[in-house]
């Protein structure tokens, strides 16, 4: 029984991952002191695993899939400006910006999706040419109709609330949205049927096509949603900060695949989970910030995150062996 | 033979892609509870075929028949939905699967009410164990293994439940033991009985002469896109159906050669 146990642990592809997690946890508990850990202290990495992690879910469901997006450091920035310039510069209503840059957000994934199912073409260089035309784009339209590349905005305070604001002084509010949207991606790779569809398309494209999966679609929608989330992200941040510029965000492509590699997904794909993801996140949200609570030098916390994700790489291979050998109760004789 | 309507069957088939000619002129019918063995080298048209009975490819000229009425496939999906199943070497399985979530994919089962509908693991697992074992397969006991522990045999077996299961009528498995050993090809040959026994037509396409000596009641040999010969059961040698499947004349000019 006790082995059973054991094998049904390890085929968890999140168990590595929040091994991990508790590794980096208690590493800098000891060393960062009581800061980090404190109240005030846990907002800091919470804030960045929370807008690195709304994010992280979708490119680990395109990972999953077989598939890679990309373009979302185009998106973070274009989605901030275009906030910026809507609801800052030209002052029309909060909703109307929101739903216009989610839209054009829409039109991004949508370009992506069907360029990666009509050419083949692997999904990391058609990604690649949508992030610098977005962020060609971006510039272009920021000169062109404001003269700057940095605008102004002056949110009311309800969305300031519900979008872009802090609680307890030091909370964003996204990390509620963060928690929120978890579940429901637990929910729907976990729970629901549609999430069979998505591990089967990653093991194999073509069976899962025969098997009466629209695959064409969901691929599309999979790059929507990876599209639309960075985009959120990037509204919300030009809400929380009361402005926009074109920054880039390139930040979040490692970030996010880093967390999703963390996070026991396999670079294969056919394999992963949310909460692996979520652990994934905030392990590096962890590093990245915890570093600022030590003696170390801040530099470090770049090659803690390289080692540790190539030690996990190197487990998920390992797990996914443990996993593909373990043949239940009875054992070949 | 019987007055017995067959449940597929091909009447004058050419199928062309623009100038090239791959079928000519093929006519073979599969009865219910028979096997028909497909046997060829390699480019003798033998994956055009199936894929044409499959639905992929749709015949340039000539009848397509189902229970003696005229059908025509513009995809895979409306073969699949006669019960037209295609079985591929690997079984088109997913490695990284659990048992239970694989044989369901696409025809997930669920339970609670609404939007909240959750995927149901046990029944799911419970169904798919079944479904092999009544196969045969006894060693697959826990839905929750993953599809990649099993051996190549236990996952053309499992693929060919499941056809079954979801109402295949016509089963066409593609190379099914080419890449098994001896044991694991004998499970495969026992399931294709198995599924014969239940009245399911098989078409079985193979490259060797014992499997489909084990199993076939009927057997085609396809050279350079046409049936060079369709016979019955017992009524060839195995040598004689060696020679035809590597192309007659040139074996049979190697024997001479040898001898002189």
């Amino acid at each position: 029984m006790g082995n059973l146990s054991f094998a049904s642990l390890i085929r968890r592809p999140e168990s590595g991952a929040f091994l991990g997690m508790v590794f980096v946890f208690v590493f800098f508990a000891i060393f960062g002191g009581r800061n980090f850990t404190s109240f005030a202290g846990a907002a800091s990495w919470l804030n960045v695993a929370a807008n690195l992690g709304i994010i992280a879910i979708p490119i680990g469901f395109l990972m999953i899939a077989g598939e890679l997006d990309i373009s979302i450091g185009a998106m973070v920035p274009a989605a901030s400006m275009s906030m910026g310039i809507i609801s800052g510069h030209y002052g029309l209503p909060i909703p109307v910006g929101i739903l216009m840059t989610l839209g054009f957000a829409v039109v991004i994934g949508w370009i992506n999706g069907i360029m990666v199912v009509r050419t083949a073409v692997p999904s990391l260089i058609v990604t690649m040419g949508t992030l610098f035309a977005v962020t060609g784009l971006t510039l272009f339209l920021s000169i062109l109709l404001t003269n700057t590349t940095a605008v102004a905005m002056n949110p009311p305070a309800w969305a300031k609330a519900i979008f872009g604001g802090f609680y307890f002084n030091s909370y964003q509010v996204i990390i509620v949205w963060w928690l929120g949207l978890t579940a429901l991606y637990v929910y729907f790779l976990h729970f629901s049927p549609w999430g069979n569809w998505l591990f089967a398309m990653g093991g194999d494209k073509e069976s899962a096509r025969n098997a009466g999966i629209p695959t064409t679609k969901f691929t599309i929608g999979l790059f929507i949603l990876s599209s639309v989330s960075a985009a959120f992200v990037g509204l919300c941040q030009t809400i929380l900060f009361n402005s926009a510029q074109v920054s880039t965000g390139m930040s979040f492509i490692f970030n996010a695949i880093i967390s999703v590699v963390i996070g026991g997904v396999l670079l294969t794909g056919g394999f992963g989970s949310v909460i692996g993801i979520f652990f994934g996140t905030l392990t590096f949200a962890m590093v990245n910030q915890g570093i600022y609570f030590t003696d170390f030098d801040r530099n470090l916390s770049s090659l803690i995150i390289g080692v540790m994700l190539l030690i996990a790489v190197l487990m998920n291979n390992t797990f996914r062996q443990m996993a593909l050998s373990y043949t239940g109760s009875r054992k070949k004789d | 033979m019987s007055g017995q309507t067959p449940v597929i069957e091909l009447r004058n088939v050419d199928k062309s892609f623009g100038p090239i000619d791959v079928l000519h002129d093929i006519s073979l019918s599969v009865n219910a509870g028979e096997v028909l063995c497909l046997l060829g080298d390699n480019g003798a048209g033998k994956s055009t075929l199936i894929k044409t009975l499959a639905g992929v490819h749709r015949p340039t000229r000539g009848q397509f028949l189902m229970d003696g009425a005229e059908v025509s496939f513009e995809r895979p999906r409306d073969a699949q939905e006669k019960g037209i199943a295609t079985v591929h070497q690997f079984g088109g399985t997913f490695p990284l699967m659990t048992i239970g979530r694989s044989f369901f994919v696409g025809v997930e089962p669920t339970k609670g009410w609404g939007p909240f509908k959750v995927f149901d693991r046990k029944t799911a697992n419970a169904i798919a164990v079944k479904a092999v074992r009544d196969f045969g397969i006894t060693r697959i006991d826990d839905g929750d293994r993953l599809i990649g522990g099993l051996s190549g045999g236990e996952r053309q077996s499992l693929a060919i439940a499941r056809a079954v299961h979801f109402g295949a009528r016509v089963l066409i498995l593609d190379e099914p033991t080419a890449a098994l050993g001896v044991k694991q090809a004998s499970h495969v040959l026992r399931i294709v009985l198995e599924a014969k026994r239940r009245g399911i037509a098989v078409v079985f396409i193979t490259h060797q002469v014992t499997h489909a000596m084990a199993v076939g009641d009927q057997y085609a040999v396809l050279i350079r896109g046409r049936v060079a010969a369709n016979f019955r059961r017992g009524e060839k040698s195995r040598e004689e159906i060696t020679d035809l499947m590597a192309g007659g004349e040139a074996l049979a000019d190697l024997d001479v050669a040898m001898e002189g």
